[in-house]
């Protein structure tokens, strides 16, 4: 568990880490967090002969009130996330999702940004991100240009930030009153997701005016269950079972040692209606 | 059973913190990675991507280019001295084995296999190395699944021309100890029910906390090994055996050892290749695999297909049993590879008392990882099955899980009880375990809410598995190895030494690797001298300190090993006293000893053991004759196993919708005898259900087509972890063991055995009135829930 030996460059400003990033040029690796690339450079499956660490940028850490939104640093720590009020209040659904994500130490370490860009399609914070329809910030040296959720993953470990480009902040706008639940599937307490769910809903007098579901491990990206939640519009609590059962369609789930596809397609019919109805009962 | 009520009750039996624990937790002791010795190089090992291949080149020049580099090994380089990974137990003479070089010279023959050896200044110049030697391989066609391996259509040896090993058999009418099962299974079948069954015990990777270490120093007179090892003593036999080495220049240190489960158990290639380069190199090396190379290269567990046949009277008494096995050694006989699902041949009738049996294991080799020793070695696998087959026979004549077992097992008032394997069980209880725990685990209200659960077509619905185990242990009677064929003896040695200033060395073959040894010998002794606990001092794992064992595996330190210390103590007592009576002036007849301390008979005068080794040390004044010492040596050899047992209740929740399962309670009541540490024991008890659960629930090796494992990590092969468990409910009842002192039995695998099929019983019986009657283990969500579906499908397609 000996990495090849690299060169560490610890920036502490977006531009100095922009210029440490074209310096480095295709050898350059990003580290924001360290929760998943220290493992692949201990196994020696990625030697990049740069590492650059965001960790001393600043400004590239903490939550604040964007007005209609919030705006979330990229090096936030995934247990800043957790313990915000603005997050619980405004992006719930966030909130539940990285309440899951690993235990308390990877949470100290690991930050939303680098899960984020880093785009395991089984890391739990994509399919609240797409539900919540975040913005995605990137700056690079062309300068700043803002990605939606939808368009940001692209596939399995690849997004929208390119070569020589940051993720800077991601950009929630506030879906206060929304009703919240992630259902995250696992055959260990603590493991990737099999599948997840990630639910938000609008309603009025127990029926759904709005429905918003993100699927985590659906396929080579998080994608949104939108039959579902077309379907969903209108519904109550104990008629909502048929429409939930639509969240796979379209959906291209993998098959692994924890599930075929066909299983996981028959999870997420039944765990987005449990996450639905624990989010109207929330 | 002989004085057990009549010995002091200081110190057995309570329960002590473990004297080791501060320096094991903090990790400031001597792990064998932490030794650095002067001029120390650093070893790693290019291994095989391949499962089956042939060697055609192996160019190393630029490995040995590269900085840092002092030289680099393939298997040719070291053939003269690097040895063979021996086999101790061979089933027959006709037993086929593949030779097992630590480093192979022309083929591979499973992925992970050593090729070339780097020896570099650091651990990382190493692995840097490593990756530049270039090794050119022709891929054979390689065997991987043990039912295709029994067709011999692809070898996995080529040169045996067979993948079989060896077929052992113990049949109860050819041994005397039953009758005919082919008999008993035709009465059955017309007037009786049977009851066939295949189940699977799927292959296990040991998790130990320390992955293996191995330090070697060749300078100087002797050359001296410290590896991570659960047996140096018989590894020191292994590498004199086999690498020219005399036994007398050999020394074998197993320093702290972190953990072992049986997969230390072993003589590995690593320690050999290790051996080899120090040797050639005239220089300390340190090789310290990474936890993947734990995963492709130490000995998996388990692995088998059983194929069973339970016949029994309409009533469910049980009539006969038939087991055919098929094992998978992987690619090689390992140490006692081959023997592990021997160990289970006796194991199988449990505890119940029916008439004809008949025990077959065909062994075959794969192109996979070896397969040996894995916590409860033989006895797990066969426990599940017979627990999972009463579970089913209950289910089949329609009688309770409890009373299935009642009706079969053997009454209190039979032991002694020779079985239809032939094993006399010298003492058990299995009425009062079983009544303790179905008191704990509220099995009546438990079986009423499954009741409702059903009834009310709940999607969660609730499971309770039952197993009654037993299993033998207290490794073992030298003279029933030697018939099995077994390469060594089963004896275990202490050796005993009086300090001058009041403390006692104890000296036991048995080399702990986490168990506690230290703190419950100490015990032992402090009770047996009358010495403080803390007077005590336990030394182990060194072959030129303890010098004599057979060391730690098969629940048998304490039974085999804590016995020998006891002899020893005695003989300690009984070289004291005459020389206290001296002291005291008195006849050695009219000197008594207790709680430490010598008195003249009716009389105040006394004088303490301690200053009787003081006096010896001396040697002063000594009576005529006696030699001034007060050590003493003693090896027992035990006259049998050890039978502990115990009752398992596990209620499970099965959700049918996504085939999740839950562990609502765990209740069981183990009989190991008499206990000297309860805090030890629980601490076996409850690790031991974890890995007896990570069996039934997560765990599982498997291999892709290629023969790559692909569980090679702790993110794929899914261990355990607290957050998965839940809080244990454990009690004890207490029958001692009749043919030791100390009346203990084995507790280190009792939880493991037992608790695997108490799951998978659950699950089962949480779904059985859905169709189902088996879930391959591990029970994953997908497979019960597919179970489910499966079950779902044939009774409607039965209905139309």
């Amino acid at each position: 568990m000996i990495p090849v030996a690299f060169e560490y460059v610890a920036p502490t400003s977006v531009a100095d880490a922009l210029g440490a990033l074209a310096a480095a040029g295709d050898d350059g690796k990003v580290i924001a967090g360290g929760q998943s690339l220290l493992p692949v450079l201990r196994m020696r499956l990625n030697a990049p002969e740069t590492v650059i660490d965001l960790g001393r940028i600043e400004s590239l850490r903490g939550i604040r009130d964007g007005g209609d939104h919030l705006v979330i640093g990229a090096m936030t720590p995934h247990a800043e996330v957790l313990a915000s009020d603005l997050v619980r209040e405004h992006a719930a659904v966030l909130h539940e999702a990285v309440a899951t994500v690993a235990d308390p130490q990877i949470r100290h370490r690991g930050t939303l940004g680098g899960a984020v860009v880093h785009a395991d399609p089984a890391g739990d914070l994509g399919a609240p991100l797409l539900a919540l329809d975040a913005t995605m910030v990137i700056v690079g040296p062309g300068g700043e240009r803002t990605v939606p959720a939808t368009e940001f993953y692209h596939d399995i470990f690849a997004t929208a930030v390119g070569d020589g480009e940051l993720l800077t902040e991601v950009r929630i706008p506030k879906h206060t009153g929304w009703g919240a639940a992630y259902e995250k599937f696992t055959r260990a307490a603590q493991q990737w997701a099999i599948i997840g769910v990630a639910a938000t809903v609008r309603t009025q007098g127990g029926q759904i005016v709005e429905a918003k579901v993100g699927l985590t491990n659906m396929g080579s990206t998080p994608v949104r269950a939108r039959a579902a939640e077309a379907d969903l519009v209108g519904r109550h609590a104990d008629d909502c079972g048929q429409a939930c059962g639509r969240a796979a369609e379209g959906t291209n789930p993998p098959s692994d040692l924890n599930g075929d596809a066909d299983y996981r397609r028959h999870l997420a019919g039944v765990l987005t209606a449990r996450a639905v109805r624990a989010a109207m009962a929330g | 059973m002989t004085a057990v009520d009549d010995r002091p009750e200081v110190e057995i039996g309570q329960a002590r913190r473990r004297k080791e624990d501060h320096r094991l937790i903090t990790g400031r002791t001597r792990w064998t990675d932490n030794i650095q010795l002067p001029g120390m190089l650093h070893l790693a090992m290019v291994r095989s991507p391949f499962a089956h291949a042939t060697i055609t080149s192996i160019d190393t020049s630029e490995a040995a280019a590269a900085p840092g580099v002092i030289a680099v090994f393939t298997g040719k380089d070291i053939a003269d001295i690097q040895g063979v990974n021996i086999t101790a137990w061979p089933l027959s003479a006709n037993q086929k084995t593949p030779t097992h070089l630590p480093v192979p010279l022309e083929r591979v023959s499973h992925a992970g296999e050593i090729v070339a050896i780097v020896a570099a200044r650091s651990a990382a110049l190493a692995r840097d190395a490593a990756e530049l030697v270039d090794v050119d391989y022709d891929e054979l066609p390689a065997v991987l699944d043990l039912k295709e391996a029994a067709t011999d259509a692809v070898l996995a040896h080529p040169d045996l021309g067979t993948n079989k090993s060896d077929v052992w058999t113990l049949d109860s009418a050819a041994a005397g100890t039953g009758g005919d099962v082919d008999e008993a299974i035709a009465k059955a079948r017309e007037t009786g029910v049977v009851i066939e069954r295949e189940y699977r015990q799927q292959r296990l990777i040991p998790a130990f906390m320390e992955p293996r270490s191995t330090v070697v120093d060749p300078t100087g007179e002797q050359v001296v090994m410290w590896t991570a090892t659960q047996v140096p003593h018989v590894l020191r036999f292994c590498i004199a055996a086999t690498t020219g080495l005399p036994e007398s220049k050999i020394r074998v240190i197993a320093p702290d050892v972190g953990g072992g489960f049986g997969g230390k158990l072993q003589s590995t290639p690593e320690e050999f290749a290790t051996l080899a380069v120090a040797r050639k190199l005239g220089r300390p090396c340190k090789y310290t695999e990474t936890r993947s190379e734990t995963m492709v290269s130490g000995h998996h567990g388990r692995d088998q297909w059983q194929r069973l046949t339970l016949c029994a009277t309409k009533d469910g008494t049980v009539t006969g049993l038939k087991v055919d096995l098929l094992a998978d050694l992987g690619a090689y006989a390992a140490l006692v590879g081959g023997g592990v699902p021997v160990l289970g041949a006796w194991m199988f009738n449990a505890i119940y008392k029916f008439p004809a049996y008949r025990f077959t294991t065909s062994n075959y080799y794969t192109n996979k990882t070896w397969v040996d020793a894995y916590r409860g070695a033989g006895r797990p696998e066969a426990t599940y099955a017979i627990e999972r087959l009463m579970d089913e026979l209950a289910a089949e004549v329609g009688v309770d899980a409890i009373a299935i077992r009642e009706k079969n097992w053997i009454k209190h008032d039979e032991f002694p009880f020779t079985t239809v394997a032939g094993m006399t069980y010298d003492s058990g209880n299995y009425e009062a375990a079983t009544e303790r725990a179905l008191e704990l685990f509220g099995y009546d209200a438990l079986r009423a809410e499954q009741a409702q659960r059903r009834a009310s077509g709940d999607p969660v619905q609730l499971g309770i598995g039952v197993s009654t185990f037993t299993e033998m242990c207290g490794l073992a009677p030298s003279r029933i190895l030697g018939a099995l064929n077994y390469g060594a003896g089963g004896w275990e040695n202490a050796s005993i030494r009086m300090l001058s200033t009041g403390t006692v060395e104890v000296l036991t073959g048995a080399s702990a690797h986490g168990q506690g040894h230290e703190t419950a010998f100490s015990q032992i002794v402090a009770d047996r001298l009358g010495v403080p606990f803390d007077s005590v001092e336990v030394l182990h794992g060194d072959t030129q300190i303890s010098t004599k064992g057979m060391d730690t595996y098969g629940s048998r330190s304490l039974v085999v090993g804590g016995e020998a210390l006891v002899r020893a103590a005695d003989k300690v007592i009984e070289k004291a006293r005459p020389i206290a009576a001296h002291l005291l002036e008195a006849s050695a007849d009219d000197v008594e000893f207790s709680a430490g301390t010598f008195t003249v008979r009716g009389t105040e005068k006394g004088i303490s053991i301690t200053d009787v080794a003081l006096q010896t040390w001396t040697g002063h004044n000594l009576p005529d004759g006696v030699e001034p010492s007060l050590d003493a040596d003693a090896t027992f050899d035990p006259d049998n196993f050890s039978f502990p047992h115990g009752t398992h209740l596990c209620a499970m929740e099965v959700d049918t919708e996504t085939g999740a399962t839950r562990m609502r309670s765990y209740v069981c009541v183990d009989d190991i005898g008499t206990v000297i540490n309860p805090l030890i024991v629980e601490g076996q008890v409850h690790g031991g259900l974890a890995q007896g659960i990570g069996q039934a629930l997560f765990e599982g090796a498997e291999y892709d087509d290629q023969g790559t494992l692909t569980t090679g990590s702790l993110v794929d092969y899914t261990i355990p972890s607290a957050a998965d468990l839940i809080n244990f409910v454990t009690d004890r009842t207490t029958t001692p063991a009749t043919y030791t002192s100390l009346g203990t039995k084995g507790v280190g695998e009792a939880g493991t055995i037992a608790s695997t099929p108490a799951v998978v019983n659950a699950v089962v019986d949480a779904v059985r009135h859905l169709g189902v009657n088996d879930i391959v283990m591990p029970c994953t969500p997908e497979r019960v829930w597919k179970a489910i579906q499966h079950a779902g499908s044939a009774a409607n397609g039965g209905a139309q």
